[in-house]
């Protein structure tokens, strides 16, 4: 033995690990999916980049189109208008959406899930229903327009107000995780130290959630940073970055000066993700110690304060969303106030009809089905094969790249990519094709990101117990994967379709004739002076979104009640 | 032994995780039928080590040998092998008759088969009956049971455990622990389980591996392991030991502050200091000739009681402890109690010797 022991020391061969033929299908898949995010992502961003440097020729010019972009005062004082109403709208949005968490979280408030139902309210509309409900409260016919003092809805009033809504259950939902996780033995502690009640709140319970609370900012001021709806709505003349990208590209062809715009939105997104990042891997470390959930115990006057203030916000909410109903409903605003249908039969505003929902149902439906098998079936690659370690690390980046890619910008690079006439891929521009590869992309990230935590919490070993006993890993997927993470798979389902029902930013580059959302064509009908028939439009859009969370609800339900048996509670 | 061909045959297997070195140059071979323990402290490699032998991990370098045939870059579906994670990996929203039949069912076997398979399986690891539960109504024992059924389901030549049983309670363990190894001795199966368990590995395994940083200290049966512990590191692991920094006065015999004992040849270079061991149990009272023998003069420090044997510490004239372990009957007998002055007797062939001071030998 003695002489092969030395042998075996110094440089022993490496073991090439052998790949089965299963293996080389899920490698294979891998690849696919690489490509595929290659060309509805990587490359038309590439391409967008390189439009920024060319002039209208296709000539390189460097940076002369950035030189132009700084040199024009008109751009640049919508830079500084997106600046302005990005910050305000964030501090506004994240106060209240803080009060409204720490009610939810840390009070014996009344009435929580209902509070909590009506915080996701904003998540089914379109972006330019809060901007429609603002001109009917305080519009120039508006009932509410004395609050105002003399000043004008359109621009940054509206942006802001229109923003604080659109954005506040994306704050909500960052500050309620951020708020759940505390550890209880630090307010024992703080107590029996007798501390004041607000020296325990600034010496605990902000330190505890100051990752959440920049989280919840970042994602804020990134949201209303590059949202389109509103300022298209209700920004008048008070222009910003979002909607000087639509002009210049569809208002003035400029796709050059487009590109420079669209990249400077983009910068804002890429640094608060590269922030977000690094603050979430700090969190990580402090939530390792073994923290005691907190109860919240009743406190009558603190309880009873937080219960007016979260029946205010939600009253707002309400308001909004109640308002656009009845815009929708009146049958002259606001002259006759008499109920009627007529704003529903969209076959008066152009020859359209209903024409538009349909194509939106066809989108939601079809970004839902074909979304969700490829983000789902994609993360599963990614987390569960063997080797292949470096192409799987490249698409889960590629994967997260599309939440800092705001829609707007999207849809420009798809018009840049897909729109080249020497791109073979040419002949979807225009076709509903294109627009559910391009919803899909848009909101890959979440639905990517949902899917690796719900993986993450199956057994790591399912895999192997498959290997070992000589089951393809495909048939495990479906057999034991799939059935274990329904709930998720749902929830990516629901999220794409709601999504897909509502946006606005992307699309509007790259609608057809024949594929014109409904989204869309509110937007359009309001630009034609029909505001009315644009809130009807949107309520629709409410109304079919909340159908299919209602019914995600029901099926979550009856699916928890039939697999009790197996599902751990 | 070795007249048999090995089942498993394992050589220069080197595995790194980046710069680190997880598993050092293990050769080791395992024979038809045998029930081996890779027993080792946390970390050490042991599921490294069986994650190689399965295909799940592969090794960085050297090769593994099942059956006659080089499976070292095999992936893991083209090896022959059941496994037992210690998380039992059952599916949760299949049967158990389905989690058992589960590398059944994709064959060509007809279903009336394959239900008939599943029950004899099921009777065999003593779940008749329980087919249609799901793996959440089961107690962790009947789990872990369902786990082995399914992974003995096509007929594995090897049987991989990791830690099988170190979810489970103290009592259920040990219940388990003797049916698995009936289990195992009636089927025959070449088996292999990880535990940082001694007590297990002593009751259960016909050789038992003792591992530490990646290397192999030791391969050996309950008996070798316990009584002939090749290495300072594996004396202290297994089972409880005195450790005695001495000099080698002389080949085979040892000096202890004053004292001159007589020990095994180590064939150690005199004068160095090097490391006595010897189990509390070895430890004479009885039948000792004055100044004979290797007796020490000690004093007892306090005595601890164990139920069915007491623990002694002893003070030696030189200041240093020793632990001994006597039974009631002597204690009794010699009407042991704390502060009396003793004289006791180490055997010298229950005594060994490993090179360097106390400290650095126990580590490795
Ligand atoms: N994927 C990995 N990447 C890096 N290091 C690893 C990896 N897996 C294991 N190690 C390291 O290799 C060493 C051996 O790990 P292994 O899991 O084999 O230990 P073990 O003997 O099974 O321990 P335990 O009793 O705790 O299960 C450990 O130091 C561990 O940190
Ligand atoms: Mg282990």
């Amino acid at each position: 033995m003695a002489d092969i022991a030395l042998a075996g020391t110094a440089t022993a061969p490496r073991i090439k690990a052998k790949v089965s033929g299963e293996e080389w299908g899920a490698r294979a898949a891998l690849l696919v999916l690489g490509a595929y995010l290659v060309i509805t992502l990587a490359l038309p961003l590439y391409t967008l980049l390189t439009k920024s440097v060319q002039d209208k020729n296709g000539q390189f010019i460097g940076l002369a189109n950035f030189a132009r972009y700084f040199d024009d005062p008109a751009m640049l004082q919508s830079l500084g208008n997106t600046v302005y109403v990005s910050i305000l709208g964030t501090v506004i949005t994240i106060t209240l959406a803080f009060i409204y968490a720490y009610a939810l979280t840390r009070t014996c408030l009344r009435g929580r899930g209902l509070f909590r139902a009506i915080a996701l309210i904003p998540l089914l509309a379109p972006s330019l229903l809060p901007g429609l409900a603002l001109i009917y409260l305080f519009g120039n016919q508006g009932i509410l327009k004395f609050v105002l003092l003399g000043h004008e809805v359109y621009g940054p009033i509206g942006i802001v107000i229109g923003e604080v809504f659109f954005a506040f259950p994306h704050a909500l939902m960052i500050l309620i995780t951020a708020l759940a996780v505390a550890d209880a033995r630090l307010y024992e502690a703080a107590e029996s130290l007798r501390a004041k009640p607000a020296r325990i709140f600034f010496t605990v319970t902000l330190p505890g959630c100051r990752y959440g609370l920049v989280s919840a900012a970042l994602v804020v001021f990134t949201l209303i940073f590059t949202d389109f709806g509103v300022p298209k709505v209700i920004g008048g003349s008070y222009n910003v970055l979002a909607t000087d990208v639509y002009r210049q590209v569809i208002g003035q062809f400029n796709f050059q000066m487009g590109a420079v715009v669209g990249l400077i939105l983009l910068l804002p997104a890429v640094l608060s993700f590269a922030v977000d990042r690094m603050v979430q891997r700090k969190q990580v470390a402090l939530l390792s110690a073994r923290a005691v959930p907190l109860q919240p115990k009743p406190r009558q006057t603190i309880d009873r304060l937080f219960l007016v203030l979260v029946a205010l916000v939600a009253g707002f909410l309400l308001l909004v969303l109640g308002m656009a109903v009845f815009g929708s409903l009146a049958k002259l605003w606001p002259y006759n106030l008499s109920l009627t249908l007529k704003w529903y039969d969209f076959s008066r505003v152009g020859t359209d009809g209903w024409g538009p929902y349909f194509n939106s149902l066809r989108l939601a439906a079809c970004v839902a089905l074909i979304g969700t098998t490829i983000i789902f079936s994609g993360a599963y690659l990614i987390e569960k094969s063997r080797g292949a370690t470096r192409l799987r690390m490249v698409l889960h980046f590629l994967a997260m790249i599309p939440l800092a890619v705001p829609g707007i910008v999207l849809g420009l690079s798809y018009i840049f990519f897909f729109n080249a006439p020497d791109n073979p891929l040419n002949f979807i521009y225009g076709t509903m094709a294109v627009l559910v590869v391009n919803t899909v992309c848009h909101f890959y990230t979440v639905s990517h990101l949902t899917a690796v935590t719900a993986l993450k919490q199956v057994d790591a070993e399912f895999e192997a117990v498959g290997a070992s006993l000589k089951v393809p890993f495909y048939r495990t997927f479906w057999r034991v994967t799939v059935p274990i993470c329904l709930p998720a798979v749902l929830d990516i389902a629901v999220y794409l379709f709601i999504n897909a029902m509502t946006t606005v930013s992307a699309v509007i580059f790259l609608y057809s004739a024949e594929t014109k959302l409904m989204s869309i064509n509110a937007i359009n009908t309001d630009d034609a002076g029909n505001t009315a028939t644009a809130c009807a439009m949107g309520i629709v859009i409410v109304a079919t979104s909340a159908i299919v969370k209602g019914l995600q609800v029901l099926v979550v339900g009856g699916l928890e009640r039939r697999t009790q048996a197996w599902r751990k509670r | 032994m070795s007249g048999r061909h090995p089942y498993l045959r394992i050589e220069f297997v080197s595995k790194n995780f980046g710069d680190f070195q997880a598993l050092k140059s293990i050769s080791l071979d395992i024979y038809p039928g045998e029930f081996v323990c890779f027993l080792g402290p946390s970390g050490c490699g042991k599921t490294t080590l069986l994650r190689a032998i399965a295909g799940l991990d592969i090794q960085t370098s050297g090769r593994i040998l099942q059956a006659g045939g080089d499976i070292s870059g095999l992936p893991p579906s083209q090896r022959d092998f059941g496994i037992v994670f210690q998380s039992y990996a059952l599916f949760p929203n299949l049967t158990v008759a389905a989690n058992v039949g589960y590398g059944l069912a994709g064959g060509k076997m007809p279903r009336a088969d394959i239900d008939k398979r599943v029950s004899e399986l099921l009777a065999m690891v003593g779940l008749s009956g329980q087919e249609l539960k799901y793996p959440a109504q089961l107690s962790g024992g009947q789990q872990q049971r369902v786990a082995l059924a399914r992974a003995l389901a096509m007929s594995p030549g090897l049987l991989l455990l990791d830690e099988p049983l170190s979810a489970l309670d103290a009592r259920v363990r040990q219940h388990l622990r003797a049916e698995l190894k009936q289990l195992q001795r009636r089927i025959n199966v070449t088996t292999i389980m990880v535990t940082h368990d001694q007590e297990e590995a002593l009751a259960i395994a016909d050789r038992i591996v003792v591992m530490n940083e990646g290397r192999i200290e030791q391969v050996g049966t309950p008996i070798e392991i316990y009584r002939q512990p090749a290495a300072a590191f594996v004396a202290d692991f297994v089972g409880q030991m005195n450790f005695l920094t001495v000099d080698i006065e002389a080949p085979g015999l040892i000096r202890l502050g004053q004292a001159v004992l007589e020990a095994p040849d180590a064939n150690l270079a005199a004068g160095h200091g090097v490391t006595l061991c010897i189990r509390p149990e070895d430890i004479q009272v009885r039948g000792i000739a004055d100044g004979k023998g290797n007796t020490l003069l000690t004093k007892i420090e306090h005595m601890e009681f164990l139920g069915s044997f007491c623990r002694a510490e002893l003070r030696l004239a030189c200041g240093r402890a020793l632990h001994a372990d006597f039974s009631i009957n002597a204690m009794r007998d010699l009407g042991l109690v704390p502060g009396q002055e003793l004289q006791v007797a180490l055997p010298p062939e229950r005594i060994r010797l490993f090179p360097g001071e106390e400290k650095a030998a126990r580590h490795g």
